[in-house]
């Protein structure tokens, strides 16, 4: 956590350096587990109820910051499965889909309120179980998840507005499964539009981080929410795989990689299921000589390290000009120094926990091919604590476009540093990649901005500012980073049939 | 008030104390006031009238408010449009829904008021639950209605040029004389959610549940001056609504062709925006829509220019 005493810069440099090693040790700030709690023991959520899975198997989940066990979830198995599709195709004939919608959105806009009065647990139960800073999690993941049930609430009766002169009708059962990096508000991301959309919900989160998603199934329970609108179980992939495989789902959304995105889409092939697939990326941030320079270098800072670069739209490739490359490097370097890596419930944290080992091996693999392939590595000099899964915030320069770091998806904090001279050579570079997620530019100048915006094959384009969300904005891909948008007007048609 | 002690008043406890005690507890009465800025005065003017039921009885000693005390609401709402506006309109959505929560939290007062005020139970009830599923469903509108009626406008030359509605500013309101509190909601509700402040003059005949209601708003998280509401006459007060030179537009709920055509001929003063909701069913699916949002917004056109140097097409 203490920031270790290094000079990193040369006392020749003739710029003002900020001098962030001196005096700079924070005192320890931990938030408190004893505003959580967390069972000893998880079963799936079906029906209403709490029920015992037919497969009679639990496995642990634990905080990757210290590898102890915080509980155990129930492993669902194909007759679990069966069994929460079953409830959620009752609760649709029966219940969700005759409700007047304007009394549907009462129970969404419940849901969201009881998030917000439990907005500290949800928040540590965020951090042990996934190892991302707290302040990320009280100001980011959990108010997020919050506002975006807030927002769709409130499209329930209004639908009419959002496709003129025509109908919708809900498809019926949505299987969801969602991604380990950010659960609570990918869970909202996706039960929310279902729901307001008159839609019921079977719902896995990812095996490492089922946590917050069963205590949103608690919320749901509290919310009084009809039994069998939300069902959620807990497994690994064949869980997954069971829920969409499963003849009476009508709709699958994903989020996670780009490789189990093109599995799900071969696994429904000649069926009738809608999927909305929201999978990897490998940004382009690109700096221009005219940008802001230190703005832009923080920009570069929440765009890589944000949430230790677990982020599918993370600016995980940076394309700066030439004649300020040096700069930005410098200037970039000095900041990696001040990062605060350790105890992700330490308010104070800015670089959490991995999120668990088989990540960690990943991100390992892809630093020694980086250092293979010849890039110039820098990593922060800050100690890791003995337990658990870290990484230093690191970067490579030098790389170039063929460089598997430059192409691959390394989910980690992880930056590849690539230069340009001019604006069709930094278009083209960018675009050349199988992503096509999201991107970031950064200039003082208006009309680039918007020329970049319009060129980026990218499905979110960010200007001077990057990783930034609401729930009134559509978020998803170009090419291989999958097809839907979740957020905003545009989230709703992933739900519906125009009729 | 010769307001009579009511039977609910009389079952407050269960263990038989109210039975033997011998004196009736009084009950303490209600001053009725107006808001104005987020605090409940007095009108300036000293002057009150005195509503009656069917049957006669006098609801209330009511604050009979003068030119000068719409001129003091029209310093507090001019006063409360930046800060409202300015504020996200996913937070002014959470207060409209915060409203709706204290004004489920009231119910029973409501109710009470619309039956001392001749409504059946049932109707008050209905009338009631209405007005909080209304301000609901404006909540929801907060940050929707900019995405229906907004545009990027695909113009012939190199420029991004997109059209959103932004609020006008501060807007008068002669509310509907009839459904006291749904009619009342249903005005300040869009008014408020597409970002502007409002001075509305309650129900002259029937003016308790909008006094009421301003105690909802100040309990609200509302800022003060975001809406103020008097009680008076519309006789004499609707030409002050339509003259006043810093209200930029007006609403007028009756059918009276007299006050219409007065009020048409006033707002040419500065080209104010009048709005007349004088057939209006409340009650149903027509008496909640955007388009009411959009009857006090005004439409803005930007024009950015779009770079167009680099030969490089997005092709891939």
């Amino acid at each position: 956590m203490a920031v270790t005493k290094k000079k990193v810069a040369s006392k020749k440099s003739n710029t003002i350096k900020l001098k962030f090693d001196t005096s700079w040790d924070y005192a320890p700030a931990p938030e408190s587990k004893s505003a959580a709690t967390i069972n000893k023991q998880y079963d799936l959520f079906i029906n209403g109820e709490w029920q015992k899975p037919a497969s009679k198997k639990y496995f642990d989940t634990i905080n990757p910051a210290t590898e102890e066990k915080l509980s155990e979830v129930a492993n669902a198995n194909e007759a679990d499965v069966d069994k929460a599709v079953k409830s959620a195709r009752n609760a649709y004939d029966k219940v969700w889909k005759k409700m007047p919608a304007k009394e549907r959105a009462k129970y969404i806009f419940r849901i969201a309120r009881i998030m917000q009065e439990k907005a500290r647990e949800l928040a540590i139960v965020e951090t042990l179980d996934g190892g991302k800073p707290i302040k990320e999690s009280r100001d980011f993941d959990v108010p997020t998840a919050a506002n975006h049930l807030f927002y769709y609430a409130g499209w329930a009766d209004k639908l009419e507005y959002a496709f003129p002169n025509k109908r919708t009708e809900p498809l019926g059962v949505a299987g969801q499964i969602t991604p380990w990096n950010f659960p609570l508000l990918m869970a909202a991301w996706k039960i929310a539009p279902a729901l307001a959309t008159g839609n019921t919900v079977v719902l896995k989160p990812a095996e490492t981080t089922p946590l917050t998603t069963l205590k949103l199934a608690e919320i749901i329970q509290e919310a009084d929410l009809p039994p069998g609108v939300v069902n959620i179980i807990t497994g690994a992939g064949d869980t997954g795989a069971a829920i969409v495989n499963h003849a009476d789902v009508n709709k699958i959304a994903f989020t996670g990689s780009t490789n189990v995105g093109k599995i799900i889409q071969r696994a429904i092939a000649g069926t009738n299921k809608k999927a909305t697939l929201e999978l990897g990326g490998k940004a382009a941030n690109i700096i221009f000589e005219d940008a802001p320079i230190d703005q832009a270098v923080e920009g570069v800072v929440n765009a890589i390290f944000f949430n230790q670069g677990h982020v599918c739209c993370a600016g995980s490739r940076l394309y700066v000009q030439e004649s300020v490359a040096k700069e930005v490097i410098r200037k970039l370097r000095d900041r990696m120094q001040s990062l605060i890596v350790g105890d992700p419930m330490d308010k104070n944290t800015d670089i959490g926990a991995i999120n668990s080992r088989e990540q960690l091996n990943i991100i390992q693999k892809y630093i020694a091919i980086g250092k293979k392939e010849g890039a110039e590595m820098y990593e922060s000099s800050c100690a890791l604590p003995s337990k658990g899964f870290w990484c230093r915030p690191t970067i490579f320069s030098n790389v170039a476009q063929s460089n598997r770091i430059a192409q691959e998806e390394i989910f980690g904090p992880v930056l590849s540093i690539l230069t340009f001279r001019t604006d069709d050579e930094v278009i083209e570079k960018a675009n050349n990649s199988p992503y096509g997620l999201s991107a970031g530019v950064w200039t003082d100048k208006g009309s680039k901005i918007f020329n970049m915006t319009k060129r980026m094959r990218a499905g979110v384009v960010w200007a001077n500012t990057f990783n930034k969300f609401d729930p009134s904005s559509p978020f998803g891909g170009y090419k291989e980073s999958g097809f839907g948008r979740e957020g905003g007007l545009h989230g709703l048609s992933a739900y519906v049939n125009i009729v | 008030m010769d307001k009579t002690i009511k039977k609910s008043s009389l079952k407050v406890s269960e263990n038989g104390l109210e039975k033997t005690s011998s004196p009736k507890r009084l009950e303490v009465l209600k001053t009725y006031k107006i808001y104005i800025g987020g605090q409940f005065p007095r009108t300036e003017s000293g002057r009150y009238y005195q509503p009656t039921n069917a049957a006669g009885k006098t609801l209330a000693n009511v604050c009979l408010s003068s030119r000068k005390d719409f001129r003091d609401a029209v310093v507090s709402a001019r006063g409360a449009v930046s800060g409202w506006s300015g504020r996200a309109a996913f937070n002014r959505s959470q207060i409209l829904y915060r409203m709706a929560e204290m004004l489920e939290g009231r119910k029973a007062q409501f109710i009470d008021e619309l039956m001392q005020q001749d409504a059946t139970k049932a109707k008050a009830e209905k009338e009631v639950n209405l007005a909080i599923d209304r301000l609901i469903y404006y909540a929801g509108w907060c940050d929707k209605f900019q995405q229906i009626f907004s545009a990027v406008n695909p113009v012939a030359s190199s420029h991004f040029n997109f059209s959103v509605p932004e609020p006008t500013g501060v807007v008068s309101i002669i509310a509907p004389q009839g459904d006291s509190l749904l009619g009342l909601v249903s005005v300040i509700a869009p008014v408020i959610a597409g970002g502007n402040t409002c001075i509305v003059l309650a129900s002259e005949t029937r003016p308790l549940c909008a006094v009421t209601f301003a105690e909802v708003l100040n309990s609200s998280d509302l800022p003060g001056g975001v809406v103020n509401i008097l009680t008076g006459k519309p006789a004499e007060l609707a030409s002050w609504f339509v003259d006043h030179m810093d209200v930029n537009a007006t609403i007028y709920c009756e059918n009276n062709s007299e006050i219409k055509k007065m009020m048409q001929e006033k707002s040419a003063s500065n080209l104010k925006r009048i709005t007349f909701y004088d057939k209006v069913n409340w009650y149903n699916e027509e008496g909640q829509s955007p388009y009411f949002i959009m009857d006090t917004q005004e439409v803005k056109t930007t024009w950015h220019p779009v770079e167009n140097i680099a030969g490089a097409g997005g092709g891939y």
